[in-house]
């Protein structure tokens, strides 16, 4: 009846060593370029890299938990950023509205996207792709080019910052903050971890299995809202394209899975999709710094999410701890052991 | 239908069922059933499967909707249209699938739906310390509320589930076999959980299979058969005998069926020298053709590991093995069933059927998938094959996910059994199937020796084990701890597998 040790390396764990890694290998390679991966001005660079990818990961995580994807949060992204930067219109007064449009428009998609996979029972990857086909079009039909205009007063929440650290990426982490309470702290975190566990067993325990799952879906999109915010007050105009351009759907999957939450969902950490996040916008930097081709960028980030993918997989497997090895038995080499094993199993007759 | 309960002196019946029918697509499933319960009694639940005794449990728990009857509980009738109701009402169950979310902690398991809050947010602390008070009122110290459920050994995850039934003070608690997955001392610790339950004055439903159990433990036996009851008795008034007769509808002159006449036991098929792997170390073993060996051991003990190896599932990674005097590496599955080696895995659901595919794409699959130019040949013998296994299902082109337990496990042996292995694994092949399909189960095994099949057999029911094989091989601590010939006692097996000093008198 001993319980068995849990593993005492989580993929969390992995995560961040191989941020640690990342980071030893982006002072080597920095350095060797004749530049400082340590500068304030570097260290800013990828803390900026982190922030939109982080907003969208964050609810990706959430998504994912439940058992769900969103592959629409590119375009709620270029919604997000026109819908700002139209209702602001360069107009200081106009920020709280701009940001409350975009966000409720965000919230709303998210919505839509929830009530579609709880409600009509509809995948995940199939309700948001439909959906990002829609916004797309609308987009496609209804803007040639940028619109709309943000604000200077907006404008600097996308330039600030507090020594290294960029505001947007602050705002990133107060995010991140939240989440990890919500999850980890609250019912409906529990229910989250529940519904995409096992949805037998979360309905059978009472749980109303379409409030996570719509939850999921409509904080994930508020959260691409902010990433098109943030975009829109970077760019100083709303793109119809600034979305789709960042491949922000695919990665965010992929910065959560390399941070290891379990693509069918149920099991994850937010902490190890910030480290996942961590280690490509450190990977996008090293490679900026050293000037390689950006189709070369792609193929390093494809392999690291293979390898990390692999690596987690091979540790699942690998869920019971041997109790002989080949080399050395817990009581001696194994080929001395049937001499101590008084009775044979021989043979009957 | 008789009913000759009476209610124990001074008590008033807790649960009160009558006339419950339910119908699924049509097809009746229960019809007119009474059941009565009373506090601090254990009422046994028997019968074969698909006589409807889960279809009545999840109509007392909620999770379906009678056709028609009523249930009174303490008195007051009741219409549960979900299981929360039915916890809010003092009715928990413990369903033969574990409830367990396995990534999740043992306390988070337990308050699942209801956690404790301070505020908004959740109070871990007291949901620990309410886990921990919950486990010591079941005795048990050995769980941290704070585990996840993943790291526990399958019996701690039962206590985990029945600690969740307490915790919605029970009244009634109703277990569907909760002991399916349990090994001999396991079954003692939950004895002495429903024990504790019983004598603070909750009433017990209690499903099972293994008669010993239901004989152990049960006050009152209620009997189902095809979705009738048969018959409602106290247990003092019934034995083995009487209580198969009642749930087969015919006597079963001896439970496990005798040597075919003409099974003789012959060459050695399968041998392997000093094999190990990580979890296995030492085995040596050989099986002959027309013999059945047993293989018995605690949980953990290596047993699945063994037949999993010998399979090439899991390799030995030393040690060598021959199949008919030729050296067989057991690299991979696919070289075993080339070779004529078939796995009946433990879990018939996930490792043994495909269960939205057709009973018949399921009895194939191994043919097509390893053996494509007897497809044909083998597509034919289909249709006798099944009519001999009697298993019940509409045609051949039902899905398996509608069969019944042992009818699912009847389409797991067809399926290799199209393919003629000369050794036969088994593992738990009669694990929550009823006692009609256990028999077709040995009788098969019966007439796969007497065809000159090598049969290894593993099973924690040490009376099956014992009544079945020629001879017994006792795993403990994933080497092989001894032989005992099939004339010892289950007390003899047992302090074999559990290390106790009765090597003598278990040894050949």
């Amino acid at each position: 009846m001993s319980p068995r040790k849990t593993p005492a390396l989580t993929s969390t764990h992995i995560v961040y060593a191989v941020v640690l890694v990342t980071i030893a290998v982006g002072a080597v390679l920095v350095g060797s370029a004749g530049r400082n991966f340590f500068s304030t001005g570097n260290i800013s660079d990828i803390l900026t890299g982190t922030s939109v990818l982080g907003f969208i990961a964050i609810g990706q995580t959430l998504v994912i938990l439940v058992g769900s994807l969103d592959l629409s949060v590119p375009y709620v992204i270029s919604l997000s950023s026109l819908v700002a930067a139209t209702v602001m219109a360069n107009e200081t007064g106009n920020i709280l509205p701009g940001v409350l449009a975009a966000l409720a428009l965000a919230a709303a998609i998210g919505l839509a996207n929830g009530l579609i996979v709880s409600g009509l029972k509809v995948h995940g990857f199939i309700a948001t792709l439909g959906m990002g086909l829609i916004i797309s079009g609308y987009l496609a039909s209804n803007y040639k080019g940028s619109a709309g205009q943000t604000p200077l007063a907006f404008r600097l929440i996308g330039a600030t910052g507090i020594g290294p650290v960029p505001v947007s990426t602050l705002i990133m982490l107060a995010c991140a903050g939240a989440v990890l309470l919500l999850l980890n702290r609250s019912r409906l975190g529990s229910h989250m971890f529940a519904v995409g566990g096992d949805l037998t067993v979360a309905r059978m325990s009472g749980i109303k299995t379409r409030v996570p799952v719509i939850a999921a879906h409509v904080l994930c999109s508020v959260l691409a809202g902010l990433a098109g915010l943030l975009l829109a007050a970077r760019l100083g105009v709303g793109s119809p394209t600034i979305g789709s351009q960042g491949g922000y759907d695919l990665l965010s999957i992929a910065a959560v899975v390399l941070g290891g939450t379990l693509l069918a969902g149920g099991k994850g950490s937010l902490v190890g999709t910030l480290g996942g996040v961590l280690i490509f916008a450190m990977m996008d930097n090293i490679m900026s710094v050293l000037q390689i081709n950006p189709f070369l960028k792609d193929v390093v980030r494809g392999v690291v999410i293979v390898a990390a993918v692999a690596v987690y997989a091979r540790r699942r497997t690998l869920g019971r701890p041997a109790r002989f090895s080949d080399t050395t038995g817990p009581a001696g080499p194994p080929d001395t052991r049937p001499e101590r094993i008084q009775k044979d199993t021989g043979v009957t007759a | 239908m008789d009913n000759d309960v009476d209610s124990p002196a001074g008590s008033e019946a807790v649960l009160r069922a009558a006339g419950l029918s339910k119908s699924f697509f049509g097809v009746p499933v229960l019809s007119n059933a009474d059941l009565t319960l009373f506090p601090g009694q254990v009422h046994g639940l028997v019968g074969e499967n698909g006589a409807g005794k889960s279809t009545l449990m999840k109509l007392l728990a909620g999770v379906h909707q009678r056709d028609s009857g009523t249930i009174e509980i303490a008195g007051q009738a009741v219409d549960f249209s979900h299981p929360t109701q039915a916890h809010a009402a003092g009715l928990s169950t413990v369903f033969q699938e574990f409830n367990l979310l396995p990534e999740r902690s043992v306390a988070e398991n337990i308050f699942l739906g209801r956690e404790p809050r301070r505020g908004i947010l959740t109070d871990t602390r007291t949901m620990q310390a309410r886990t921990s008070e919950l486990l010591a009122e079941l005795g048990v110290s050995s769980i941290r509320p704070g585990s996840p459920v993943s790291s526990l050994s399958v019996a701690q995850q039962q206590i985990v589930e029945i600690a969740k039934a307490i915790s919605y003070d029970a009244r009634i608690i109703s277990m569907d076999e909760p002991t399916a997955a349990l090994a001999g001392p396991e079954v003692e610790l939950l004895y002495e959980i429903i024990r504790r339950l019983t004598s603070r004055g909750v009433a017990v439903l209690y499903v099972s299979h293994r008669l010993k159990e239901i004989f152990d433990l049960c006050d009152i036996i209620t009997v189902l058969k095809d979705g009738q009851v048969v018959g409602c008795h106290p247990a003092s008034e019934l034995d083995d005998a009487a209580l198969v007769r009642l749930m087969v509808g015919r006597p079963i002159s001896a439970y496990f069926p005798d040597i075919e006449p003409g099974t003789a036991v012959g060459e050695v098929v399968l041998r392997a020298e000093k094999c190990g792997n990580d979890q296995l170390d030492s085995i040596d073993l050989s099986l002959r053709t027309g013999e059945i060996v047993g293989v018995a051991g605690l949980q953990g003990s290596g047993r699945t590991e063994l037949l999993e190896a010998l399979f090439g599932a899991a390799p030995f990674t030393r040690g060598t093995m021959e199949l008919s005097g030729v050296r067989y590496a057991g690299r991979s599955p696919r070289e075993a069933v080339r070779r004529g080696i078939a796995l009946i895995t433990e879990d018939r659901k996930s490792e043994g059927l495909s269960l939205n595919q057709s009973i018949l794409d399921n009895a194939l699959s191994v043919v097509r998938s390893v053996f494509p130019s007897r497809n044909r040949k083998a597509r034919a013998g289909i249709p006798a094959m099944f009519s001999s296994l009697e298993v019940g299902a509409r045609d051949l082109s039902q899905e398996v996910q509608y069969l019944s337990g042992g009818n699912q496990q009847k389409v797991v042996l067809a399926k290799w059994l199209a393919v003629n292995p000369r050794v036969v694994l088994l593992d738990e092949p009669t694990r929550g199937i009823d006692v009609g399909a256990k028999l077709a189960v040995y009788q098969l095994m019966r007439s796969l020796a007497a065809n000159g099949a090598a049969i290894l057999m593993v099973s924690s029911e040490i009376p099956e084990v014992l009544g079945m094989a020629d001879r017994i091989l006792v795993l403990r601590d994933g080497r092989i701890a001894g032989t005992a010939p099939p004339e010892s006692t289950e007390e003899e097996v047992l302090a074999l597998a559990a290390g106790v000093r009765a090597d003598q008198e278990a040894s050949q």
